[in-house]
């Protein structure tokens, strides 16, 4: 088990955490900084990013505004200091950490937790499908 | 005595200075409880006299008209014209108007305004030898015209050089013939004066300084045929207009003994008041200090005083700097302060960009004066210093123009105190407070405050008051790139050209902030692939780019991709055809014709792109760049090689283009089009770049395009042969890449240049910014760089890692659910 230093609270090495709910992903190099991959974990579709920082964060994969399952392919940006991504349908930006969307209220995607063993990239999902 | 009508306020002219007092005295209240009276000569009512030449560049001439329709139906006002008045006797407070209007006034105002000076030289009298001031001048003008194949300027200052582009719209073979050794001698040292002379020379203009006119040649029955000078040859003209300075109209004031200047002009004082009691006098025939003001600016504020003198205010008039910015020709060109004045020069001079820029300063390091010509836009930031305004900033900063205005001064942090429009003296505060109530554009604010409406030479510093505010109010500014990058995208352009850098992280950590975001990565991703032909999605480049750009293919509404194989000029084999047609059903792709003659294979998940390509690329097909801001089509029709009508082969020509500029990276879309003949199959003037055959070469249009606001496109050049054509088109595209915002196509580009299509051509034809070479230079190496981008991509395995749907599974997207319309499948609730 390698160590991995803690950045941003997100990407954690949960080695010695209790298994269970935790789904492994992929390995991280599959990950190219400030872009995302797209994963079915219990046949829920999640995005999961790997920032410029070595930070790591999962969110729903399905964009609210357009339906479709796209948010891992938008572009990483920063509104202040916070990361976000940019849905490639309209443009809408939801914030990494939060889940909420900087551009219209009342619409957020749910935040997952993300972190690795031994390189491998697990997924907790959160909140009801 | 007994038939006077009585007002209380005689206002005598109605030019702009007049028009301007109207205005004052409607605003102070003044009419409450006055009759006013305005009479004027001219059968119109005030006009703009600055921009007059406006009116043979497509300008209607009651645009020129100043102020609301209603002002002189206000309540107390009545408006008198074509009678002036003839006499006025200051004593008994009464005037007489050639018609025999009898008035008594209680106050007068004399804005008479100014005569044209014509030398007195012999012929000045010939039919064909004209004045420049009026509206039925330029009519008369115009009219004479029609016959003529040459004219000339006698006076090469403000008011010549305004003449000389009058005669020119006209069509005419124009001379500017000044006195003094150089133009606008007045405004401008030699260096200013040699940068103008250039400008206006290269727009056709002859010009001839030193030339002392001794005659004007006529013919037998009295027309105009040349000038005659006290040295040199003669030179043949048909037309001649006198702009060689002004003089006081006073002949009113001389007449009845009011006191006037040496040189001319009523003598007024700092109330600009006259030598008789209830007589004023301001504008162009007041003599103040032994000083007449040429300028509108100064009358204005003479107005402004006057009225609320007549109100009862001790309001002073104290003298004006001379500074004046305006465009000439096309040329922006300024003089501020003492542009002759002794001290320090700091000269910065571009003679490839045509600028030159000096500003004098004393031993203390105040700027006295200062010369702009080809660049005046440290022209506000000069003026607040010579007034002292603003602490004197770095003045290498104000001057050097990539610094740009934003820079150069912070017009943002300038006082409320500050002047920014002398012509209605409006000044930063006002221009703020009207920004914080909701007028957040130029055109909001000029109705609010009147900032603008003038000379309008203010209008790029109201633009930075209205950004700085809006910021201030933490509201988007459109200007910068976006909020990590302080700059336009040109200015961004320009700085990666020169640095070298290429990786977005550099640039971002050493000229911007944060990490970026899904404005500005495009962005630099767009102009670092227009500077080099490296594969768009290594390394760092990966993450800039959009997500159609990611996947080379174009994002449909439920989260498939649309593949559109490049078909140059709209030529397509039965094979090729076949081929597609065999991956469309393959795959259950639902198959499209395009506008620009091609088909587009739409419903591809991502895993299928590369399976897609690799059959494409085996029918020798290769990208089409739909997915990107680049070249998109080379529309044609099929030429002399089918049509009984074609004069050149079109689809030949619409090939070459399509092949030597694909892949080409740019601000927007680019779409061209090759017809080949005039008919026009191909559409090519609603193309960004269309051409269009004719017997002897090529047409080319530029700036065009069909979408939501079409634009038709301009002819730049006729004729061309191929060689030319394939130049002129290299120029321009690269110009347009090098110098347009993001996502700006052609035609707002081209619409925002100074001097529009003229400037263009000049550029790009006549190569005047001397940067042809360069452009083709970049042309070629992007030529000689061109990879089909799915061709690198199959060829690297790691590089199709990314064209899965779920990094975890094979499994395929479950969002993606079809239903079948007319025989293909489309995306289910498509029709709802």
């Amino acid at each position: 088990m390698s160590a991995t230093e803690q950045v941003a609270g997100s990407r954690i090495d949960i080695s010695g955490l209790d298994p269970d709910g935790w789904t492994a992903v992929c390995r991280l190099e599959r990950l190219t900084p400030d872009r995302g991959v797209a994963a079915l974990v219990e046949g829920r579709a999640v995005a999961i990013f790997l920032l410029a920082d070595g930070s790591l964060h999962a969110i729903d994969n399905i964009d609210p505004i357009s339906g479709a399952s796209i948010l891992s392919r938008g572009l990483i940006g920063d509104v202040d200091g916070t990361p976000t991504v940019a849905s490639p349908m309209f443009k809408q930006r939801f914030e990494l950490l939060s889940g909420r969307c900087i551009d219209a209220s009342d619409v957020a995607v749910t935040v997952h937790d993300v972190g690795l063993v031994d390189d491998v990239i697990h997924v907790r999902l959160q909140g009801s499908p | 005595m007994s038939a006077s009508e009585h007002v209380d306020i005689l206002v005598v002219g109605n030019g702009m200075v007049g028009h301007r007092f109207v205005e004052a005295a409607i605003e102070k209240g003044l009419l409450a409880n006055r009759r006013m009276l305005v009479v004027g000569e001219e059968w119109r009512r005030a006009y703009d006299r600055v921009h007059l030449s406006s009116v043979f560049d497509g300008v209607e001439e009651h645009d020129l008209q100043l102020g609301e329709d209603d002002v002189y139906t206000t309540d107390g006002v009545e408006l008198l014209l074509a009678d002036p008045v003839v006499s006025i006797d200051p004593n008994n407070r009464l005037a007489r108007t050639e018609k025999g209007r009898s008035i008594s006034f209680t106050d007068c105002v004399l804005a008479t305004g100014s005569a044209p000076f014509v030398p007195p030289i012999p012929g000045t009298a010939a039919s064909g030898s004209f004045v420049y001031r009026t509206l039925d001048d330029l009519t008369a003008i115009r009219d004479w015209a029609k016959g003529c194949r040459t004219g000339a300027v006698v006076g090469g200052g403000l008011l010549g050089l305004e003449a000389a582009n009058a005669l020119r719209l006209l069509g005419l073979e124009t001379t500017v013939v000044e006195f003094a050794p150089r133009l606008m001698a007045v405004q401008l040292d030699d260096g200013g004066a040699a940068t103008l002379r250039r400008h206006v020379e290269a727009l056709g203009l002859n010009v001839r300084t030193s030339a002392a006119a001794t005659e004007v040649l006529t013919t037998p029955d009295g027309r105009v045929e040349g000038l005659r000078f006290a040295d040199g040859p003669d030179l043949e003209t048909d037309l001649v207009v006198f702009a060689a300075g002004i003089r006081p109209r006073d002949q009113l004031a001389r007449a009845c003994g009011l006191d006037v200047g040496e040189r001319g002009g009523i003598v007024v004082d700092d109330a600009c008041a006259t030598s008789a009691p209830g007589v004023w006098a301001i504008g162009e025939v007041a003599c103040h200090r032994g000083r007449v003001y040429g300028l509108v600016a100064p009358g204005y504020t003479m107005a402004e005083v006057v009225a609320d003198r007549i109100a009862g205010s001790d309001a002073t008039f104290e003298g004006a700097d001379l500074s004046t910015a305006l465009k000439l020709l096309g040329v922006q060109v300024a003089g501020i302060g003492d542009p002759h004045a002794d001290g320090d020069e700091i000269v910065i001079a571009d003679p490839i960009a045509g600028t030159y820029q000096k500003v004098i300063v004393d031993r203390e390091g105040r700027v006295l004066g200062a010369v702009l010509v080809g660049d005046s836009s440290p022209f506000a930031t000069l003026v607040q210093c010579l007034r002292g305004t603003i602490e004197t900033p770095d003045l290498i900063d104000v001057l050097r123009p990539s610094a740009g205005p934003a820079a150069a001064g912070g017009i943002g942090d300038w006082p409320d105190t500050a002047g920014v429009c002398s012509c209605h003296n409006v000044g930063c505060g006002t221009i703020r407070a009207a920004v914080r109530e909701g007028f957040e554009d130029v055109g909001g604010v000029k109705k609010c405050t009147k900032a603008g409406t003038g000379c309008g030479s203010c209008v790029p510093v109201i633009q930075e008051l209205i950004d700085a505010e809006l910021s201030r109010a933490g509201k988007t500014v459109i200007k910068r790139l976006c909020p990590h990058f302080d700059m336009t995208r040109p200015e961004l352009f320009e700085l990666v050209r020169m640095s070298g850098i290429r990786t977005f992280s550099a640039l971002v950590e050493r000229h911007g902030t944060g990490r970026g975001c899904e404005i500005c990565k495009p962005a630099v991703a767009s102009i670092f692939a227009s500077l080099s032909s490296t594969y768009i999605l290594d390394g760092e480049y990966a993450s800039l780019q959009d997500s159609n750009d990611h996947f080379l293919a174009n994002l449909q509404k439920d989260g498939t991709y649309s593949v559109i194989p490049r078909v140059p000029g709209g030529e397509i084999t039965p094979a090729q055809l076949i081929a597609i047609g065999e991956v469309a059903r393959d795959f259950d792709l639902y198959t499209k014709i395009t506008g620009g003659q091609r088909i587009d294979l739409l419903g591809a998940r991502v895993e299928q792109l590369p399976l897609i390509w690799a059959r494409l690329i085996d029918a020798g097909l290769e990208s089409g760049h739909a997915y990107g801001k680049a070249l998109r089509t080379v529309k044609s029709c099929v030429g002399t090689t089918w049509c009984r009508y074609g004069v050149q082969d079109s689809t030949t020509m619409a090939i070459e283009l399509e092949l030597r500029y694909r892949g080409l990276r740019s601000p927007h879309k680019i779409k061209m089009a090759v017809s080949g003949c005039a008919r026009e199959c191909a559409e090519a003037q609603g193309k960004d770049i269309g051409v269009i055959a004719t017997e002897r070469g090529w047409n080319l249009y530029v700036g065009g395009n069909g979408g939501m606001r079409p634009a038709h496109a301009e002819l730049l050049a006729e004729d061309l042969d191929d060689a030319g054509l394939i130049k002129a088109i290299d120029r321009y595209l690269m110009w347009y890449i090098r110098t347009a915002e993001r996502l700006e196509r052609t035609a707002t580009w081209q619409r925002k240049l100074p001097g529009g299509i003229d400037f263009v051509r000049r550029v790009v034809i006549d190569d005047e910014l001397g940067l042809g070479e360069s452009f083709e230079a970049d042309m070629a190496r992007h030529v000689a760089g061109y990879r089909c981008e799915w061709t690198e991509t199959l060829e690297d395995p790691q590089r199709l890692e990314r064209f899965t749907s779920f990094v975890n599974t094979d499994e395929p997207d479950p969002t993606v659910v079809g239903v079948t319309i007319r025989g293909q499948r489309v995306p289910a609730g498509a029709q709802s």
